[in-house]
């Protein structure tokens, strides 16, 4: 009966989504016409164009603060708000599109790529007097050695999360139970991007090769692919945002992902835990940047000053559970998040991580590749094989496009010859 | 001269965005990271054949069960009245409104574990897994794309005349008679458009199978990922799929025309 109750009900969830979703593609443009009177009647004297990552800023709903909103409604200015989902997605738009954004919200390694590049603008530090409130732990990085392009925003690690439903409590100890076909059935997780996931690789390669290294050979990385390929017998899928659905709805057992995340997801799920991985992981910093192609720089530099608020940090600090770098913000956050070991892990698990440097196009170029190669791999075969060119495939590609131009000629000449012969016909007659 | 001068804003927008996305795509298919000629990101490009011939594997599955489902529903259609068929499509068109990512994220929803069908079927014994592999990228394509195989049968059976169907009855045609002389000859040109309109998309679209299949890209995908960090192979993927639809195209044509003589 319960079963039957529980089917009907989710029937019926299926119903109101599928409505709701009808109805809020509908109802969308009247929501854009309303904005545009609020606009008229709140009397914006500029824009900031912010590209950040998704779920990465208070939003105002559950009783959060509104930090655009608020933003909006102090200076008047107003905030187009986008998202990417990748350090390459950002990269790729920065270099490749003519949109321009004002404020981008990059991890370190693309931080010391973008500036290394030329593709920041240099910040006027006095315009952002709430820089005082940043830590000095954070100040000084190696992507920004000169602290002249950016404002840390975020610091975090990577950890896994689990379902207590599925694997037993403290049965998982590090990333090596990612490769463990015991949880096969449960759903394993991995990254969707091939820094992150080349990390965990290397670190299980036997020998270990160091993730934070500035000097990968091709070596190095065909082993972690190898490693990524022999993970893909247990693999359920590779996944970046979409971890929320597949965790929260106990739809996948297992999944590394940055520990802020976890935690968010934690809350809404209470069967999920988290494991500090033995092996150690990715200590990453998130910093906001100025691009160099940006149209409005006061108002940017107006905009990081305000995320730099003690209120405002603390509120985002909350929201996305990453750790803040700002001193100011540790007073207005809840005793509970300070506690957490995701917020703020002991200081013997941060000795063991390590920070991604900046490394060579040419290498990250393959490395990219190669992590492509290994998502396309197919399962079966290549994980005891350990190859991803599969030569009878290329064989029997070759021959498709082989007969296709061979048929497109034939089907071409005797078109032509049809012609003549017709042609022919006709002045015969 | 004059009546080609309508076409010319389109002509213009071909040329822009047809035509010079096309020679750029080829131009960096058969050269490499610097601009000089190469052949190297077709080699690149021979990783991904598995992925390729798996795209087109459930493309034309895809296709195949579009046409299946189509057919009889495109012809029953057809021959009803004429303000009741306009109803119809449109009620085949409804899905469509809605946003493509929207669509599959509610087959997502529907085929997830615990979801209403994988409950349903539990209720009756059945254990299966119906999210993570080809079956679901299947039926996330034939849901996406099969008012693209009704809409063209359709318009062109709506056109077929009732009476050539009486006229081959009289004469004393069995309904498979019928449908072999009549009604399969004159639909073709629908067939073919209805079944480019499928093959098409299916062998390159994205998304579906990151979000319906398991581990296993298709080859949409895969150009995606390339083209982040690889111009070049990711062009050459794009040049081989591009060169294997127009044989496709090429193909269909040529089968339709012989049909539309021998019809």
């Amino acid at each position: 009966m319960k079963r039957c109750i529980s089917m009907l009900l989710a029937l019926l969830m299926l119903g109101c989504f599928l409505s709701l979703s009808a109805c809020s593609s509908s109802s969308s443009d009247n929501a854009d016409a309303e904005e545009d009177g609020e606009e008229a009647s709140r009397g914006y004297q500029g824009e900031v164009n912010v590209y950040n990552w998704g779920e990465y800023i208070s939003p105002g709903d559950d009783g959060t603060v509104d930090v655009i909103d608020e933003f909006e409604k102090q200076y008047h200015i107003k905030v187009n708000y986008t998202n990417f989902e990748t350090n390459e997605e950002l990269y790729n738009v920065l270099t490749n599109s003519n949109s321009t954004y004002d404020v981008i919200i990059p991890s370190d390694y693309m931080v010391a790529r973008l500036r290394e590049e030329g593709l920041l603008e240099k910040i006027d530090f006095s315009n952002i007097p709430n820089y005082k409130y940043i830590d000095e732990r954070f100040k000084n990085m190696a992507y920004d050695p000169d602290n002249e392009y950016s404002v840390p925003y975020t610091w975090g690690f990577v950890a896994i999360g689990y379902n207590t439903e599925m694997i037993e409590e403290g049965s998982v100890t590090g990333f090596k139970d990612l490769w463990n076909a015991d949880y096969k059935d449960d759903g394993i997780l991995m990254f969707n991007n091939s820094r992150d996931a080349m990390a965990i690789a290397m670190q299980l390669c036997d020998p270990p090769i160091d993730p934070g290294s500035t000097s990968f050979t091709r070596d190095d990385i065909d082993r972690a692919t190898d490693k990524l390929i022999e993970q893909k017998s247990v693999l359920k899928k590779y996944v970046m945002d979409q971890v929320f659905t597949e965790m929260e709805g106990n739809q996948s057992g297992i999944a590394p992902y940055y520990a802020g995340d976890i935690m968010t997801m934690m809350d809404n799920n209470d069967a999920l835990t988290y494991c500090l991985p033995e092996e150690g992981s990715n200590l990453f910093n998130d910093a906001m940047c100025i691009p160099a192609t940006c149209k409005n720089k006061e108002n940017a530099e107006l905009f990081i000053n305000f995320m730099c608020e003690p209120e405002i940090a603390a509120a985002n600090a909350e929201y996305i559970c990453y750790g803040t770098p700002n001193t100011g913000a540790l007073e207005y956050l809840d005793e509970e998040i300070l506690e957490s070991e995701l917020f703020n892990p002991p200081d013997e698990y941060l000795d063991k991580c390590y920070a991604f440097s900046n490394i060579d196009d040419d290498i990250y170029a393959y490395m990219q590749k190669r992590f492509v190669e290994a998502c396309s791999a197919s399962a079966e075969v290549s994980s005891i094989e350990k190859k991803t060119v599969n030569p009878t495939a290329v064989w029997a590609v070759g021959a498709i496009l082989l007969a296709i131009i061979l048929a497109t000629i034939v089907i071409i000449v005797l078109d032509i010859r049809k012609a003549v012969r017709n042609r022919g016909r006709i002045n015969k007659l | 001269m004059k009546t080609k001068r309508p076409a010319i804003p389109y002509i213009g927008w071909m040329l822009v965005f047809t035509i010079v996305p096309l020679v750029m795509v080829i131009y960096y298919a058969f050269t490499d990271a610097q601009g000089h000629f190469s052949l190297e990101p077709f080699q690149n490009a021979a990783v991904y054949s598995e992925v390729f011939l798996y795209s087109l594997w459930i493309a034309l599955i895809s296709t195949f069960i579009c046409l299946v489902l189509a057919y009889p529903l495109a012809f029953s259609i057809s021959r009803c009245s004429e303000r009741s068929q306009s109803m119809i499509v449109m009620f085949l068109m409804v899905p469509m409104w809605m946003n493509f990512l929207l669509r599959i994220y509610a087959w997502v929803l529907i085929l997830q574990n615990y979801g209403p069908l994988d409950m349903i079927l539990n209720f009756f014994g059945v254990d299966v897994t119906l999210i993570g592999n080809s079956g679901a990228v299947i039926v996330g394509m034939v849901y996406e794309f099969l008012p693209f195989m009704i809409l063209p049968l359709h318009t062109v059976m709506s056109k077929i005349d009732s009476s050539l169907i009486e006229a081959a009855q009289d004469l004393g045609c069995s309904g498979f008679y019928v449908f072999r002389k009549v009604v399969f000859p004159l639909s073709v040109p629908g067939i073919i458009s209805g079944v480019t309109m499928v093959f098409v998309p299916t062998a390159s679209t994205f998304l579906v199978a990151q979000y319906l299949g398991g581990t296993q890209f298709m080859i949409g995908d895969v150009i995606e990922r390339v083209f982040q960090s690889d111009h070049n192979t990711g062009s050459a993927i794009a040049v081989v799929l591009m060169v294997v639809i127009l044989g496709f195209l090429v193909f269909m044509n040529r089968f339709g025309d012989k049909e539309a003589v021998n019809g």
